[in-house]
Formats: structure tokens, C-alpha cells, sequence
């Protein structure tokens, strides 16, 4: 697969906001969540978006992964419109372009790793021997090849994050999308899950957006986009400063180069 | 999504909650479990008595005082004129009723039977010697008493083939042996073939003795003109086709007997062996009319369990629905999971039932030793279907809900 870190780099854009605006009515106030969001996304960045709480941060990572429409504005990803699509149409659209992680892991409890990685293929259409075969690939990709039949309560947090991390990856989508994943695990256990993005992004070019209050997590990113009452306040494209592939390595990849990966090093 | 996927996803979803499961099942469990039960029974009896009826002799009528309507003469209002020995000798006249091969008439009572000092209850069939040619009926021993000793009022009896096991437990030779019938002396000439039970009691548990002897020494039943009460005559027709026609001519001559005006309704009935079966069909009829009604009843029951525990289940997996619907399950996806559950849930709750019934059936079957219940096919399918069906149907609004769930709500929700 075709390593390329840094977006910027001449490519379309993997999601495209313009104009973005999204409004709640409560009653007789409205909330105006989003006021005019104009955001581009390239393939193969790891963005951050950060900003107190209530900016809307949330608001937007559902609109950018189709489990909300706008009220206003135009959104592409990958070329297509779905700014107006309905519910079933937004489904597909998630099922095939998107993967998500969620700062709960969202695992179906009582069911293996490898049923739960599955999921995504069934409403795919993935048929049994296929679906299985995807879904170990994935789960050893994040480091769980001998975790396929625990449970989530037989897992530690770590492990259910990359449970998680699997399922969103299954579908290879064009970009995953995680709402605060590090939320809820321990300091050491979320350096471990942001390198694990991180080597994903490098070494399979995936494109992934996350949602942070931690600066920490977000040092793991090349490109932050800071949120405040609704709209953009910086966007900051810059080399990660943590993680495997911070600094020197970082300058590896943008050169178009896979990088090696390199578990000894740490922030 | 592959419904084969939906059904692992409810197996597995019921599996997780056993006890819940079961319970929700009850009504549809009790449901399907008491028609099967009830109607394998029912067949079984049907079979049963039907098989009895055949035995009871071919082209038989049976003339009775009273109409078959007013129900069993023990539980009338009024005491119905009876039926006299004259009658029988009336109907049995060709020239009035052509029809009529052979006529016999019986007076039953009960009345209790002695020997060295042992007495047992049973019914006495105080009969014309033609009885048992009537009924098609043989001894096993000695021969039915002949027109002479009935002339003659003579002292025989007998005996039906319990009450010879009981009278003679060791299986001592009966014949001429003497046993007291309401305290008189009576000597045993004959033991009669076993009949088993049918309607009208269980003849295998009765004696037979002379109508003539009976009525002038031991009950002295007779009606104000000196006649021998009776209490059934038997008339054989000579050929099946004819029995309608006997069966008018029959009544006609009644009415004349019994001085029945026009327009009035006759106080005897004349029943054919599908009279009785078809009386006997309308009892199962509104037997069946009667559990169809406790089956719809517990099968709403159940219904409404099923769609209860489905909503509490929709709320409880609110999560699980948000996910699936994150990762591509469209509103057909879930509706299809959950109506999948709901039938399930149902068809299990069936097929617990079904087997459930099948075993009280057999049980009560062998309980009783007289009939085996009939478990039909079709009723096990049908049974299943309807179950699933209700499932089905109480499972398409929660199934709706859930499928209309918002996802982000969904996901959000604690
Ligand atoms: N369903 C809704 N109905 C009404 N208002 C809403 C709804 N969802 C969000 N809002 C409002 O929109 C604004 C942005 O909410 P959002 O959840 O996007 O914030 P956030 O940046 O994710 O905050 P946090 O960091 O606390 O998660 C808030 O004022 C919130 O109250
Ligand atoms: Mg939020």
C-alpha cells in the first residue's frame, strides 16, 4: 500500500466541508453548533481537532462520519456529496468509507473479538470464509492474533480499544474517525493505542481524525484543528512531536518513504 | 444481512438471558403445549369411540324413552312414560316395519351380585333372548338363556367377563354354580365374551338375566297395565340404506303407541350408530371451540409477553443498536434482527410447548391404558406456525422502534 503521511501533497481530499453549518432547535432557542466549518482532509493525515467543551467538536466528527447531516453547507468525501442523503444511504456510506472509535469501545458484549470485527462485514455483504479471514488480518494487524475468541470482559481496556481499532480498519475505509479513544484508558495504556495509530497511519496510510482535550494525544498528530463556538479557530499543520515516528522519523515518510517501524522508541 | 446471521444474533441475544427468555415463552409455551395436549387427546378419545360404536352391532337403532337432547334420564326434570316389552313387540312386527330384521329389549338397573359371601355392584341387563343376536354378541361360555327359560321365568343368569373374574377370582368352572342377585338365588349358565367399555357403560361389568324373570321376581318394574318396562330396544335393520327409512317408520308407529298428537314432539328418541357418533363429533366440537379459545387467549397472553420483553430489550441494547447502525446496519438490517428475535422467541416458546404437550398426552394415555393419544402432524405445524406468527405480529413495533433508532442518540445513551 502506498505510503503518503502528509496530506498536503496534491491529492483530492478525502472529505471536503464547506460552509458547514448546524443548527438544533430546542424549542424557541436555537443552538447554533456548527456556524460555517470549512475543512479539507487529505489521505494519509492524522488530524487532531481540539477545543473547550460544547465548541461543537463532537457535532462535526458526526457530521464528517455521516451519523448527522448538516443543516447547512456542502459535504463531499471522496468526490460524492452526501451533504442530503438519507438514513439508509448514510449507512452504506459509513459502512464502506468509515471506521469509527469510540472513547466506550462499543463492543457487543458476550461476543468474541473476532465476531465483533466482523460486524462491519456482515452489513457489507462479506460472506462467511471471507468475513472471518478479514477480521483475524485486522485483528492482527492491531496485535490481538491470539485474542480471536475472548470476549470484551475477558479483555483488558487496552485490548478492547484495539478490538475497536480492528472493526474500523475491516472495511479498509477512506478514513477512521475517534471521538476521545484515549477517554477512558491510563496513561501508558494510551501511548500504546496512539502509537498504534500512528503506525497504521505510516505504514497503511490510513487517514484518521481524532476528537482530544489531551495535548498530549493530540503531540501525536501532524495537523491540529482547534474548534471554539463553531467554527475553525487555527488549523496548524506541523510535524507530530510524540510517538514512534515524531521528529526524525516523521521526516522519513513525508519523503515518501514506508517507514520502519520502531517499537523500542518511545515519546 | 443474511437472515441465517439474524437468527445466530437472536439465538445468541435469548441464550444470554435464559431465565428472561423462558419466562417470556410461557404463555406461548402453556399456549401450544395445551392444544397439542388436549388435541391428541381428543383424537385418541375420537379414535376410541369410534372403534367402540363399530362394535356395537351393524345396522343397529336404538329406541330410548325421552329425546337424546333433554341429556342422560338420571339428570330430566320430568319422568319420561317408558318404554314397555309391547313396544318392542310392536316394532318388531313386519307388517308394521318392514325393515326390521330382529328386535331385542333390555331394562337395566343396577343390582348387586353375591358368591360365598363376596358382592360386587354392577349393572343387570334384564334382556329378551334375542339380546345377544342383536348385538352381535357371543358367550365365552355356556349359552344365553333360550325363549323357554324366559317363559318359564327361570332363575339364570350370565355373567359379563369382569364380573366372572371377580366373582370367581381363582377361575373356578362357573357353570351351574349359583350366585345371589339382589339376594335371590340365581345359577350362573354363561359367561359372555369381553366388550370392553362404550357408551353405556362397561357391559363387561354387568349380568344378564331374563326380562321376564327380572320383572315379575326381582324388580317387578311394570307399567300401569301390567307391561315389562324397558329400558332400550334394539331393532336391526336388514340393510344400511333402509335405516332412514326404519327409522321413520319406527317413529311413526311410537307416536301411534305412545298417543302423540300432530305437531307434538315426540317423548323417545331413535338413534342410529351416526346419530351417536355425530352427537359424540358435536361434544368434540365444542371441545375444540373451547381450547381454541384458551389457545388464543394464551397465545395473546404470550404475544403481548413477547413484545413487552422485546421493547425492555430494544431499550436495554439501545447501544448495540447505535453501533451496529455506526457500521453500516440499515433500519431493515434491524428491524429484520429484532422481528427474527421476536420469532425466535415464539417458535422455541413453540416447540417447548409442542414437546411439553406431547408428554402430557402420552402421559395421560397410558394413564388411562383404554385409548392412545394421537399426536397428528398437522397439529404440530400448526401449532408452530401460529406461534411463530405471533411472534411475528407482536414483534413488529419494537422491532419498528429499533430500527428508527437515531444512531448518535443511540450511541450515546447510558
Ligand atoms: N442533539 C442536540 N440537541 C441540541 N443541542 C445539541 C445537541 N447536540 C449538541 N448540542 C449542542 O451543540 C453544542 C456542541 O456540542 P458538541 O457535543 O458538539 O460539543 P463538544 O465540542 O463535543 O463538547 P465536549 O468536548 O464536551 O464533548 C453544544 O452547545 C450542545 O449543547
Ligand atoms: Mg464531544
Amino acid at each position: 500500500m502506498a505510503v503518503k503521511n502528509n496530506g498536503d501533497n496534491g491529492s483530492a481530499p478525502v472529505v471536503s466541508l464547506r460552509a458547514i453549518k448546524k443548527i438544533y432547535q430546542m424549542g424557541d432557542v436555537e443552538v447554533q453548533a456548527l456556524r460555517g466549518v470549512d475543512i479539507d482532509i487529505y489521505p494519509g493525515e492524522m488530524v487532531a481537532i481540539m477545543g473547550p467543551s460544547g465548541s461543537g467538536k463532537s457535532t462535526l466528527m458526526n457530521i464528517i462520519g455521516c451519523l448527522d447531516v448538516p443543516t447547512e453547507g456542502w459535504y463531499e468525501i471522496d468526490g460524492k456529496d452526501v451533504s442530503r442523503l438519507k438514513d439508509d444511504q448514510l449507512a452504506a456510506i459509513r459502512n464502506h468509507k468509515i471506521g469509527f472509535v469510540f472513547q466506550s469501545f462499543n463492543l457487543l458484549p458476550r461476543t468474541t473479538a473476532l465476531a465483533n470485527v466482523e460486524l462491519p462485514l456482515i452489513y457489507g455483504g462479506v460472506g462467511g470464509r471471507q468475513r472471518r479471514k478479514r477480521a483475524e488480518e485486522a485483528l492482527r494487524l492491531v496485535g490481538l492474533g491470539d485474542r480471536l475468541d475472548h470476549k470484551p470482559n475477558e479483555l483488558s481496556g487496552g485490548q478492547q480499544q484495539r478490538v475497536a481499532i480492528a472493526r474500523a480498519l475491516v472495511n479498509e475505509p477512506s478514513l477512521i474517525l475517534a471521538d476521545e479513544p484515549t477517554g477512558n484508558l491510563d496513561t501508558k495504556t494510551s501511548i500504546e493505542i496512539m502509537e498504534l495509530f500512528q503506525r497504521l497511519n505510516h505504514e497503511r496510510g490510513i487517514t484518521i481524525v481524532f476528537v482530544t482535550h489531551n495535548p498530549e494525544t493530540a503531540e501525536y498528530c501532524h495537523r491540529v484543528v482547534r474548534v471554539r463556538d463553531g467554527l475553525v479557530e487555527s488549523d496548524i499543520t506541523r510535524q507530530a512531536t510524540a510517538g514512534i515516528f515524531a521528529n526524525g522519523s516523521q521526516a522519513q515518510s513525508v519523503n515518501g518513504h514506508a517507514a520502519p517501524l520502531v517499537q523500542e522508541q518511545g515519546i | 444481512m443474511k437472515v441465517v446471521e439474524a437468527m445466530r444474533i437472536a439465538l445468541r441475544a435469548l441464550a444470554a438471558n435464559k431465565l428472561r427468555s423462558i419466562l417470556t415463552m410461557l404463555g406461548i409455551i402453556i399456549g401450544v403445549g395445551a392444544v397439542i395436549a388436549l388435541m391428541s387427546i381428543g383424537r385418541g378419545v375420537e379414535k376410541y369411540v369410534t372403534d367402540q360404536f363399530a362394535g356395537l352391532g351393524s345396522n343397529l337403532l336404538f329406541v330410548a324413552p325421552g329425546q337424546i337432547s333433554d341429556g342422560p334420564p338420571t339428570l330430566r326434570a320430568n319422568p319420561v312414560k317408558s318404554l314397555t316389552l309391547g313396544d318392542m313387540q310392536a316394532i318388531g312386527d313386519r307388517s308394521r316395519v318392514p325393515h326390521v330384521s330382529r328386535v331385542a329389549a333390555d331394562f337395566q338397573t343396577r343390582t348387586t351380585v353375591e358368591r360365598n359371601g363376596k358382592s360386587v355392584t354392577v349393572q343387570a341387563n334384564a334382556t329378551t333372548p334375542s339380546y345377544p343376536n342383536v348385538r352381535s354378541w357371543k358367550t365365552t361360555l355356556g349359552a344365553y338363556f333360550s325363549e323357554l327359560d324366559a317363559e318359564e321365568r327361570q332363575r339364570v343368569v350370565l355373567l359379563g367377563a369382569d364380573t366372572y373374574e371377580e366373582l370367581f377370582p381363582n377361575g373356578e368352572y362357573p357353570i351351574d354354580q349359583i350366585v345371589q342377585v339382589n339376594g335371590m338365588n340365581f345359577r350362573v349358565i354363561g359367561v359372555m365374551e369381553s366388550k370392553g367399555g362404550g357408551p353405556g357403560g362397561n357391559l363387561d361389568k354387568s349380568v344378564f338375566l331374563p326380562l321376564t324373570t327380572a320383572q315379575d321376581r326381582l324388580f317387578k318394574q311394570k307399567n300401569p297395565n301390567g307391561e315389562y318396562k324397558v329400558s332400550v330396544i334394539y331393532a336391526s335393520i336388514d340393510e344400511a340404506d333402509n335405516i332412514p327409512l326404519a327409522q321413520e317408520e319406527i317413529a311413526q308407529l311410537m307416536r301411534e303407541r305412545r298417543g302423540i298428537k300432530y305437531l307434538d314432539q315426540d317423548d323417545f328418541s331413535i338413534i342410529s350408530q351416526n346419530d351417536l357418533i355425530s352427537v359424540f363429533g358435536d361434544i368434540l366440537g365444542a371441545l375444540t371451540i373451547f381450547l381454541g379459545a384458551i389457545a388464543a387467549i394464551s397465545l395473546l397472553v404470550g404475544g403481548i409477553g413477547i413484545m413487552n420483553i422485546m421493547l425492555v430489550s430494544v431499550t436495554e441494547r439501545t447501544r448495540e443498536i447505535g453501533l451496529r447502525k455506526a457500521v453500516g446496519a440499515k433500519r431493515a438490517d434491524v428491524l429484520i434482527q429484532f422481528l427474527i428475535e421476536a420469532m425466535v422467541l415464539a417458535a422455541v416458546g413453540g416447540i417447548i410447548g409442542v414437546t411439553l404437550g406431547w408428554g402430557l398426552a402420552r402421559g395421560v394415555s397410558t394413564l388411562f391404558g383404554e385409548f392412545q393419544a394421537v399426536v397428528g402432524a398437522d397439529a404440530v405445524i400448526i401449532s408452530l406456525v401460529v406461534a411463530t406468527a405471533v411472534g411475528l405480529f407482536f414483534g413488529i413495533f419494537p422491532a419498528y422502534r429499533a430500527s428508527r433508532l437515531n444512531p448518535i442518540d443511540a450511541l450515546r445513551y447510558e
